[in-house]
Formats: C-alpha cells, structure tokens, sequence
C-alpha cells in the first residue's frame, strides 16, 4: 500500500480503533441534523448515547449550597499545592471519597480500602490500562456478548490484546453460562490464543441487567480454575433501580480466600451514575498489589485533573448528600425506564427485562425482512432515517440474535423522549402496514 | 498490506524466537545471544570504548530494556485488522506468541501479569524516587527544619504562583459556575463533548501559544490534540509515528520521563545521541547521522527524531540554523521530528527562543513529518490540572491522535477554567513576562553563586534549571563516581539534585539543579551546602 509522504504506524493507518461500526456512524448522522425541540423539531433524536442527565439538577444544587467547597476557599496556598499537584496515587482526600461513594452504591455491603484505588482519566483508561497490565499482545480476553462496542477499541488497539466472546443468548435472557464460557476458552485454545483474563460488565451494558449471584460465584470459580484474571466493569452499579438487587464482585470476592482476591479487579468512573463524563474520573480498584502498583505508574499518561479532584472530594464524601442522591437518581431511572417499556409495549415492542442502566435492550425481530446481520443493519437504518431516531443495533455489541437494539433514555428530557417514543410507536405502525 | 516487519539480524532473531517460546509473561527467561549481542552495541553507539556496567542503575537499565526489546519484539500482525465482525468472531485475530495455553495450569497457581506490567513493576527505584522520598521524608524548612532536605531535583515552577493565585480569587466566582455548567451537560439533549479538547479551549491555548513565542508565529486550533498533560502526548505519538520494536533518535542527555514515554506501552527503542560538553552540549548533526546509521545497521527502523527545545536538562536553546539543518536530516531520511517545547515560555535568557513552527513557516519544507509537542504544566505552573497538547502538522496524524486522545483527556471543568484564564489576554501578558524576570533573577543567583565556589554550569537560556559540572568531585571520571557523589550529595550536603545518568549524559559528573522550588533567601544555603561538600573535596 503507498503511503503518501512520511510513513505512519500500523496502528495509526489500520483501523483497529473499532470505529467503524454502525453504533459511531449513527452520531454522524446526528451531529449532521441534531434535534432540537424548537429549532429542529424533526431532526435526529440522538438514543445512542449512554449517558446520565436525569439528576443534574441535584448536583446543582449541592453547588449553590456549598459554593466554597468549589473553588479553592480564601487559600491561596491550597491553591498553590493542588496546581502542582501531579502524584499519581491522587489526592488522599478524594480517594477517600471514592472509595466512600463505591461503598455506598453497595450498600455498606463491601469496603474499599483507598489505598487499593489508582485513578484514571475516565474508565476507558482504566480498562485500557488493564489490558495492558494483564494482557500481552494476542493474547485474549474472554467477554461475554452482547457488548459495549467501545470495548473493540478500548481493549484491543493500543494493546494488540485480543476480544473471544462469551455467547449468550436469548434462550435464557442472555445470561452467561459455563458452557458458554468453556466454548469460548475451546475456541480461543483451537487459534492458538492464551486467555488471560475475563471481562465483566455488571450491570450490563447493552442488556441493562445486573447479573445474579450465582452467575456471579460462578464466574469468579471459573476464571480461579483456568487461573485467569477478572475485570468487573461495574461503571453502571450506581443505575440499578433498587439497590439491593446489585451485588458487586466485590461482595462475592470478600468472602473468598487470598488468592482468588488477587485475580479480581473492579472498574468504576463517576460519568454514568454521576453523569460527570467530561469531567474524567475512572478508577480501578484491584485487590492485587502488584497491579496497583503498576496501574498507578502507568496512570501517569492519564491523570485525573487535580482541580478536578479537589472540586469533587468534599462533594462525594459528604454522605447525606451522596445517600439522597443515589437514591433519586435509581427511583428516576426506574420510573424512566418503566415509561419506555410501556409506551414500547404499546406499540408492539418488546424487551428484555431489565433492572439497570441508562438504556434498554429492545427486540424487533418481528420487523426485520431476513433474520441476519444484513437484515437488522437495512432496519436501523430505516429507523434512523424514517424514524430519525439513533439506537444501536445489536450486531455493533456482538450479538448472535439479529433484530436486538440498544435504546438510550437518559440522555435527554422528559419531552425529548416522549417525542422520540412517538416516533417508534408511528414507525413501527407503518413497517407492520407496508 | 502492512510494511514487513524490520530486518532483523539473525542472532537477534534466534534470541527473540527463544524467548518466545519460554515466555511465560512474567519476569524471567534466559539471557543468551541476543543480549551479548545488544550490550556491545549500545556501548558503541554511545561513543565509549567499550561496556559501562560500572553501577547498578545503568545496568539494570539495559538488562530491563534488552528483556523488553525481546518480549516486544514479536511481528505485529501481517493484515490490517478488521474490527471484530459478527459471526466471524476470531476475524483477523492476532497470535499469541506464547505457546501456553489455557489448558496448562499455572504453576504459580496464581494469575501472572503481562511481560509489560513485568517491566513496569522493576522500575522502581531510581534516583528520582529516591531523592524526592527524602525530600518528602526529611524537608528543607528555614525555620522549622534548616537541615531538612533541599529539592533541587523537581522541575517545577512556584516562582508566580502568587500571580494565578491572584488571578483565581478575582475570577473564580464567574469561572466556578461556568466550571460546573460547562461539565454538567444542561442542555436539553446531552451534547457530545470531543475528546481531543474544547474547541474554545483550542482558540485560546493556539492564541496563549502566539503569546508565548512572542508572537513570531501564529499556531491554527485545527492542529491542536488536548491531551492530559505532555506525558500522554509524547506517547500518543510514539503510538503514532512507529511500531514496536521501531526507534526514535533523542539527543542526550534528555529528560527521563521519554524512557517511560516511548518505551512501556509504544514499545518503541530510544536511541540516544550523545551531545558533548565541548559543544556545550548542542544538538550534532554528524552524531545523528552516525547513530541513525548504526541503527540501520542492527537492523532497527528509525522513525523519528525527539528533542527538547529549550533542552532539558541543559536548558540550551536550538538556534534557528540548527534547526534547519535537523529538518534536512529528517527529510532526508525520510523520518518525522518530535519538537518537546514545553518550556518555550520560560526563558530567563537574552538568547530568542525559535520554534519549530517558526522556521516551517518560511521554509520549504514537507511539514507533514513535524509534530511539537506543548503543555500548561511548564509556561502555567499548573501540572497537576493536565493539559498538554499535540500540535501537528500531519492531518492523519491529527486524525489518529484525536481517537488517541479518548485514553487521556483533559477534564472539562479544568478546560472552562483555562478558557477564562487564558482570554485574560492582559492577564497572560503580565504573567509571561513577570514569570520570565523571575526565573532570571533566580537562574543568576543559582549560577553566579556556584561561579564563585568555582563550579561551573553550561550557559542556558530556558527552563527551570541549570546544568552544572561537578566532575572534579567525582572519586573517580566514571558513573559510579557520579553516583557516589550524588549520594553524597544527597545524605551528607541534603540537596537532591538530578544526576547525568539519569538523563543518560555520556559524560560523568554533571548535574541538573532545579532553582524554581527555592526562594531566594534559600539560594545561600543552598550554596553553602554546596561549598562545605566542595572544601571537603
């Protein structure tokens, strides 16, 4: 292939980054015709965005309460050492606070030790970092489907680290079976790939379930037995709709020995329960100090803003606060989703049943013309430009099922969505009339 | 189709394939052919007769970077990769080039860590940590604690603090809000903020840039890749502009952050090229030409030229000759060029500061191979925030960098903090040149002081420090001597200064002495500290 003048890398010119999937090209299509309520009423309503606006309100709130905390006081010198400050083990006080807020969101059902917490520009960092630290390049890590899409370039492109997919399906609500996870490692061994660790979301993303306890044992035996490491990507644990029906790695790893604690590594960041995502703060929590050591040295290409750090400190250690906000924000979650799935199964929709997360996992299998790739791909499309409405078609998160769609509900008002619910309902009408 | 992997000497690759095949991703494996074979070499290339295994810490250096060039060493994939289509799950799935496999148990019984993590996890102690652990453990104050350590070995600037401080408690109420809404998204529909940076943010960083450069140059926002902090973006572009294995040529002595940022994750091979003292340390061309050459001739790919400009550690500024001739160099091996000018805003000489940018704009050349390198961290005193930048001239580099950028993005609140900060244009203007006069007065103090104890330091222009020669206190011209004394230096005199091996000078005896962490009454003591280890010897 001539390049033309100074030649670039692999990894520059290739397109490893994963991007190119329908899930990034739908928020071209946005960005080029964006709705707005009064000056682009019939512009694209953007559903495939994950993110959390639901309790801003609240966050503003607690900052016209307590202006001081923001800026840096009277202090000049507290301002002076927090400019200079570039530690990568992070402000004590806002480790603290993390680990506080984790704790939280579980309840009090776990501890978190914040000496054990390496923070990072976001928790695309931080599970880049991980598969740098556990992974050498091609070698794999096992991740069940459907998956976050964003996953095929956070894990793999700089890293060179392989993605085998764990399939679920259907059949019995997408959970993750041992069977599943055998052929997976079958497969993986048949091209010759080491597996080095699996990767868990919970709750899921796009199915926005949070997945049971026994799955949960069973998963943690089984990468103890083929001695492999385990991310859980809990970024979403603070979006479960009623905070008991969460349990954390973190629960089941407590009551588990030594060794097992070693292979378990969580991943969280305030931009989904927070919706703080510009703000970038992710962390990984592991239980192995060696990869605590070595996340906190290469954190240093993705340091959280210090100014950052001490704007949130107070905020997120200040319990009554973080208590009620929590709360809200799963009641507001819920009563969203519990409005998305009628209005849905009003139109003839159905979804999977979920108890998390900022989106739902919705079937229109019945509207496909062919069940295959192809055919859901030639449906999304329709939709985002009939419907003008972007999801994310299941095919973009791996999945085996053609006709599954990733819909996102947090990200805009009330109205927005009953406009966008509008929509659907009046395309899916015509699709089943045509 | 992807270039093929670099040419490889047969030795090499014998000793790569061994290693492959006892790879076990943790620690260890044989030495053996490719290491005899490396050790020479490096020897060579550096100009000295023959193996420098005189202390631990360079030893160690090379043992961890030849373990490391060998795990890394594996071809990369022979075809692009496609991202993982549907149904064909394994598409274009990269080999492992370990040979066990899941079915074999670990003997450890406990799941290893990559060979990456492996090297990562040795670096620990050098200088640097250890030096700032006392200085952290045992801290210089005049009153409180006199014989406390002095940090001299920090490249950080608190000389006008007091300025952003200032600045902050007349802004920060109009900012906070705007730190807040800015972050929160309060529109109706969330709005997709880029991950390579505010474009406000860009307009005022290219503006304060201008400034900075003293207006000899006008830099365009569409160049610009936000990053958190220079770090990420030295390594973003090593990311960029080579694969594993492939070099960059770094005048030395260089600052010891690129051995981090080239080499853990990019796994790129830096190759210094030494500067001599009886150059006053400048930038030679020929010496570029004979490490390029010797490179070639291991069979080792070099892709790019990284320097620092103001230099550190030296603090020498390239003049605008020198640069041109580089950019010859660059274009006529067909190479890119990495200019590091963090410290362009710093300068407390008379000599003028010239960017890269600058001579690109009146002459020839292909622009498309230059890429600067710029940070807040350095001009603006405010490391810990984490705003660095990529300014490039190749649209595909700005392409891939802005992806890149997801990884190591600058926080949103910090970005609204500095969009007020820097459109204080007045603000900026004062700051730059009251910043500028006292890191004169201080580089004067420092220099002239340790003149009159008879120690001499390389005239500099710019940066936080001076570059001073202490070999006449060595117990002996060797690295171990160095050390020596630095320890010495350390524990007995209680100043932290940064040794020459750790920016890989070839030349022992030479120290970097940071003077933007004291004030100006802990000039003198620091020099009679100076002068007490100096009579000593």
């Amino acid at each position: 292939m001539a390049k033309k003048g100074v030649p670039l890398s692999e990894m520059a010119t290739a397109d490893t980054h994963g991007e190119d999937s329908p899930y990034f090209a739908g928020w071209k299509a946005y960005d080029e015709d964006p709705y707005d309520a009064a000056s682009n009423p019939s512009g694209v309503i953007q559903m495939g965005l994950a993110e959390n606006q639901v309790s801003f309100d609240l966050l503003e709130d607690y900052l016209e309460q307590h202006p001081q905390e923001f800026g840096w006081g009277c202090g000049i010198s507290s301002f002076r050492e927090n400019a200079l400050f570039q530690d990568y083990h992070g402000l004590q006080t806002f480790r603290r606070a993390v680990a506080l807020f984790m704790e939280q969101i579980r309840g009090g059902r776990t501890q978190f030790d914040p000496e054990h917490i390496v923070l990072t520009a976001g928790a695309t960092a931080a599970n880049e970092l991980l598969s740098f630290i556990l992974a050498d390049p091609g070698d794999g890590l096992l991740i069940p489907t459907p998956y976050y899409p964003g996953f095929d370039r956070d894990l793999r492109w700089r890293t060179g680290v392989n993605i085998i997919p764990v399939h679920c399906n259907s059949s019995n609500g997408f959970q993750i079976t041992l069977r599943a996870l055998e052929d997976a490692c079958t497969g993986a061994e048949s091209m010759k790939v080491r597996v080095k660790g699996f990767l868990l979301t919970n709750p899921s993303n796009p199915l926005g379930v949070a997945i049971t306890r026994p799955i949960l044992e069973e998963i943690l035996d089984f990468v103890s037995q083929k001695d492999i490491h385990l991310i859980s990507d809990e970024i979403y644990s603070g979006s479960v709709f009623s905070s008991d029906e969460f349990v954390s790695m973190a629960e089941i790893v407590e009551a588990r020995g030594h060794e097992e604690r070693e292979r378990v590594h969580i991943v969280y960041s305030l931009s989904k329960d927070l919706g703080l995502p510009g703000y970038r703060v992710g962390t990984i929590y592991s239980y192995n100090d060696q990869v605590v050591t070595t996340a906190r040295r290469m954190s240093s290409f993705t340091l959280v803003s210090s100014q950052t750090q001490k704007m949130l400190a107070s905020m997120l250690s200040d319990k009554e606060f973080t208590k009620n906000y929590l709360r809200t924000n799963r009641e507001r979650l819920k009563k969203r989703y519990e409005f998305v799935v009628e209005r849905l199964s009003n139109a003839g929709i159905r979804c999977l049943r979920g108890n998390a997360g900022l989106f739902c996992w919705m079937n229109l299998g019945e509207l496909l013309e062919e069940p295959t790739v192809e055919g859901e791909l030639s449906l999304w499309n329709l939709i985002l430009h009939e419907a003008k409405l972007n999801i994310s078609p299941g095919s973009s998160c791996h999945c085996l099922e053609a006709g599954w769609f990733r819909v996102c509900f947090a990200n805009m008002s009330q109205q927005t969505l009953e406009v966008a619910l509008r929509r659907m309902k009046d395309f899916t009408e015509k699709m089943k009339e045509g | 189709m992807s270039p093929t992997p670099s040419k490889k000497s047969s030795a090499a690759a014998a000793a790569a394939t061994q290693a492959r095949s006892s790879a076990t991703g943790f620690g260890g494996g044989g030495g053996g052919a490719g290491m005899r074979l490396i050790v020479p070499l490096q020897g060579v290339v550096q100009g000295r007769g023959g193996l420098v295994l005189g202390t631990l810490i360079p030893c160690a250096l090379f043992y961890f970077l030849q373990l490391y060039l060998r795990r890394n060493r594996s071809p990369p994939p022979t075809s692009p990769q496609p991202p993982a289509a549907n149904g064909a799950d394994l598409l274009g799935i990269v080999r492992s080039s370990s040979r066990n496999f899941l079915s074999a148990r670990g003997s450890s019984g406990h799941a290893a860590l990559s060979s990456r993590a492996a090297l990562i996890a040795r670096s620990g102690d050098s200088p640097y940590f250890v030096g700032t652990k006392k200085c952290s453990e045992d801290p210089y104050h005049p009153i409180d604690n006199p014989d406390g350590v002095i940090q001299l070995g920090l490249a950080e600037n608190r000389l006008s603090l007091d300025l952003i401080g200032d600045w902050l408690a007349r802004n920060v109420k109009d900012t906070l809000l705007d730190e807040w809404q800015g972050g929160l998204s309060i529109t109706g529909l969330a709005t997709y903020q880029p991950f390579d940076g505010l474009v406000e943010l860009k307009m005022a960083v290219a503006e304060f840039m201008g400034q900075v450069m003293r207006g000899s140059v006008s830099f365009d926002p569409s160049q610009i890749i936000m990053t958190a902090g220079a770090t990420p973006a030295i390594e973003i572009l090593s990311f960029c502009l080579a694969d594993a294995g492939n070099a960059f040529l770094v005048p030395s002595p260089y600052y010891p952050g690129y051995d981090r940022n080239i080499r853990w994750r990019a796994g790129l091979e830096l190759i210094p090229v030494p500067c001599r003292s009886t150059d006053k340390f400048g930038l030679s061309i020929p010496a570029l030409e004979r490490a390029y050459n010797q490179a070639k001739m291991r069979g080792v790919k070099v892709r790019a030229v990284l320097f620092s400009n103001p230099s550190n550690p030296v603090g020498n500024l390239l003049h605008r000759e020198t640069l041109r001739d580089l950019l010859d160099f660059v274009t006529e091996k067909g190479i890119h060029v990495i200019a590091d000018e963090v410290f362009a805003g710093s300068i407390h000489g008379t000599e003028e500061f010239v960017s890269m940018a600058e001579v690109l704009n009146t002459d020839e050349f292909d622009r498309s191979r230059v890429h600067i390198v710029y940070g807040l961290s350095k001009d603006l005193s405010i490391p810990g925030f984490r705003i660095g930048l990529i300014y490039s001239f190749n649209e595909h580099v700005i392409a891939a960098a802005s992806k890149l950028a997801r990884f190591s993005s600058v926080s949103v609140p910090t970005q609204h903090l500095l969009i007020s900060m820097l459109t204080d244009t007045k603000f900026v203007i004062r700051y730059i040149k009251t910043n500028r006069e006292r890191l004169r007065v201080m580089y004067a103090l420092l220099v002239n002081g340790l003149k009159q104890l008879g120690v001499e330091s390389v005239k500099s222009s710019g940066g936080f420090y001076c570059w001073t020669d202490m070999s006449k206190y060595m117990k002996s011209y060797s690295e171990k001597g160095e050390l020596e004394l630095w320890k010495e230096m350390l524990n007995v005199a209680k100043i932290h200064l940064t040794p020459g091996t750790a920016c890989h000078c070839i030349e022992p005896g030479w120290f970097r002495l940071c003077f933007t962490t004291l004030t100006e009454k802990d000039v003198p003591v620091v020099l009679e500290r100076i002068k007490r280890l100096v009579d000593n010897h």
